[in-house]
């Protein structure tokens, strides 16, 4: 047992520049041609710029970003498979590497076949490897298909088997990419559950993900990667915050091209009155328009109308739809018992709402209508408007998650 | 540095490809592995007909048919390596790319497969002499040391080709324009005695090729004296280093310029 936690990764002052042709140049006519033309014909890629940390034994790094970021280029980096083009990158103790799970899987040799490659590309011996061959089968669930060849797979028990070896792997350091990224539900409770294990076994761990729960979950600490920089390294909470920010940010960019204008909505009615404008804002900050909210804040919704016709109280409602198209919140005046004042014609309307955030990360939308106070005639009905994006909860399969309490206790008798 | 080469781990992985690679080459045959021996034996038969029945190249060399056949296994021996091992860090670029094993072991393990290959091939040679009642040579000892000599000279051949294919792909095509002029520039299918200049003699023999396939000749067919190697042409002189010259600065470039670019592979592929 090591006394003192050592740091087993120092990485500092770490650069990698790529140059990317601009025409690939893989034939010797092109090396010739452009040897002799003074102007460059690459560019220079920055992927990382003075990346450091350290990681100690036993710890659980993450290291997440956007994609882009540069963070598999760190890993490639630490895998022995990049060179760094500055910098120091000090290694202690072996290191394996999951860039992907299934590496060198060949179609055309049988699933045994493969489990022995595999196996001999994470280190073990044929000996080993028969020693541990049936219980990788048998944990893979594949005892039927070994002998078919890997191309009659369907891709489901591809990454069974494959993370299955993986999963075999010692070695003093493990860096996992992306593992999370692939298979259903129940491979990703298998996944968390050899998390776990590795962290319960004290294994050092380095785990490159954009999944941000597990994070939180696995983590011991985290860095977090933007354009090729570090942005900051430290407990998950904060470095999966930070990384909703930045992801929020560029949403927010994209979400404010698309859908300003009404015209391009399914939109009914008769317009004697009509919806002007749809929004989003903050409750905190001065009511300014806002697409994303983290899961403290409370929802504004703001809906402006303008009537053309003299209209005796309007009815005024809208409802917030998820991506999946189910609507999650729905209101009016009538539940909210309102009565709304008759509407000269001209006259504009503003409704403001403050609505408690207990729901869960997704993009939602708005679908907002102005009717007779009957509901009989539409005047104005737009669908799916004002896109704005929640985020920050730690559950996305539950579609609400109001407040409650969480008692446990012992039971009598 | 050699222990660490050929560490456990290696040596695993090393094994695990060269079988793959065996498994996937006769895959889909029925005949499968004895396609190994099957070819060498064709090609015999071939070559006796054309050569030793039609042409009547022989120039009176004994044993002309397993002399040819000698010749033609060595010589295909360092065409498969090196056109195999050419391809093979950009054939494995998936690895590559995604896990760090030594980039060097991708080259060895289709230089090993070619070797199993050229072993099998030496099979049919001995049977052949057999056949033929080719008397036992003493001089027959010095046989691995040149194949030695060929394989060293391929493996350098090899790293070099293999690295430059990452970054230039016109190096398969100018490959087998070397090989085919090679093929005709070493005796192969000729003996050397047709050709009248001994100078030219002498120059063709400074090829570490067709050098080390007449002292293959030499060494277990026949010691007649129309097989003219580089001993009995340049009279023990100095010049007889120079094929040795040539293979071992072809293995300090070849291992020189892979331990430089295998860095960047897993970018450049």
């Amino acid at each position: 047992m090591a006394s003192d936690k050592s740091s087993v990764i120092k990485v500092e002052h770490l650069n990698k520049l790529f140059k990317l042709p601009t025409e690939k140049t893989n034939s010797i006519k092109s090396a010739v041609v452009n040897f002799y033309r003074t102007k460059k014909t690459y560019n220079i890629q920055k992927a990382l710029h003075d990346v450091s940390f350290t990681v100690e034994e036993g710890e659980f790094f993450g290291i997440v970003g956007k994609n882009g970021s540069g963070k598999s280029t760190l890993l490639k980096i630490l895998a022995g498979i990049y060179a760094p083009t500055q910098g120091l990158v000090k290694v202690e103790g072996q290191l394996t590497p999951f860039i992907e799970l299934g590496v060198g899987f060949n179609p055309e040799l049988t699933g045994r076949e493969n489990v022995y490659l595999n196996g001999a590309l994470l280190g073990f011996s044929r000996k080993e490897m028969q020693e541990m061959y049936q219980d990788i089968v048998d944990f893979a669930e594949l005892e039927m298909f070994m002998d078919q060849k890997l191309k009659n797979y369907s891709s489901g028990m591809q990454v069974r088997l494959a993370f299955s070896i993986a999963i075999r792997a010692r070695s003093d350091i493990l860096i996992l990419d992306e593992v999370l990224a692939v298979g259903d539900i129940e491979f990703q409770q298998k996944c968390y559950d050899y998390f776990n294990e590795l962290k319960y076994r004290g294994q050092t761990v380095v785990l490159v993900t954009h999944d941000m729960s597990a994070v939180r979950r696995f983590c011991g600490r985290a860095l977090l990667l933007d354009k090729g920089k570090v942005v900051e390294i430290g407990d998950p909470d904060t470095i999966a915050r930070e990384y909703e920010i930045i992801n929020l940010r560029n949403a927010e960019k994209y979400l404010n091209k698309e859908d300003k204008d009404p015209k391009y909505h399914d939109r009914d009615g008769n317009r004697e009155a009509e919806i002007i404008e749809v929004e989003t804002f903050s409750p905190k900050s001065n009511k300014v328009q806002k697409t994303f909210f983290a899961n403290e804040e409370k929802i504004g919704v703001r809906i402006t109308f303008l009537a053309h016709q003299d209209i005796a109280s309007p009815s005024l409602g809208f409802i917030f739809r998820n991506s999946a198209k189910a609507t999650v919140f729905a209101t009016n005046n009538h539940i909210k018992k309102v009565k709304t004042k008759d509407l000269k014609k001209g006259q504009k309307l503003v409704l403001e709402c403050l609505i408690d955030n207990v729901f869960t990360n997704d993009k939602y939308t708005i679908t907002c209508a102005i009717e007779s106070t009957d509901f009989a005639i539409i005047y104005d009905r737009i669908e799916d408007v004002a896109t704005f994006i929640l985020s920050g909860h730690d559950l996305a399969h539950a579609l609400v998650h109001p407040p409650h309490d969480f008692i446990v206790r012992e039971g009598k008798g | 540095m050699i222990t660490q080469v050929f560490s456990k781990k290696n040596r695993a992985l090393l094994s695990e490809l060269v079988r793959t690679d065996f498994k996937l080459r006769y895959q889909d045959s029925i005949l499968g592995y004895l396609w190994s021996l099957l070819r060498p034996l064709f090609m015999f038969v071939i070559l006796y007909l054309i050569f030793a029945r039609v042409l009547k190249s022989g120039g009176g060399i004994p044993h002309f048919p397993v002399y040819l056949l000698l010749g033609i296994v060595l010589w295909n021996f360092f065409v498969e390596m090196t056109t195999q091992s050419l391809g093979s860090i950009v054939g494995r670029g998936d690895l590559i790319r995604k896990i760090h094993i030594p980039r060097w072991l991708i080259v060895f393990s289709s230089s090993i497969a070619a070797l199993i290959n050229l072993g099998l091939n030496l099979i049919v040679v001995l049977f052949f002499m057999t056949l033929n009642h080719v008397q036992p040579l003493d001089t027959a000892v010095l046989l691995p040391l040149i194949i030695f000599e060929v394989y060293i000279l391929a493996l350098g051949l090899s790293l070099f080709l293999s690295a430059a294919f990452v970054k230039f792909r016109d190096v398969i095509y100018i490959w087998e324009v070397v090989l085919q002029a090679g093929f005709y520039a070493t005796p192969i299918l000729y003996a050397l005695s047709f050709i009248p200049n001994v100078t030219i003699q002498k120059i063709l023999l400074l090829n570490p090729m067709a050098q080390a396939i007449q002292d293959a000749r030499y060494s277990i067919i026949t010691h007649s004296p129309l097989v003219i190697t580089t001993w009995r042409i340049f009279n023990g002189g100095w010049y007889v280093l120079i094929p040795f010259a040539v293979v071992i600065f072809v293995l300090f470039f070849g291992l020189t310029y892979f331990r430089k670019e295998s860095k960047y592979f897993a970018e450049n592929i």
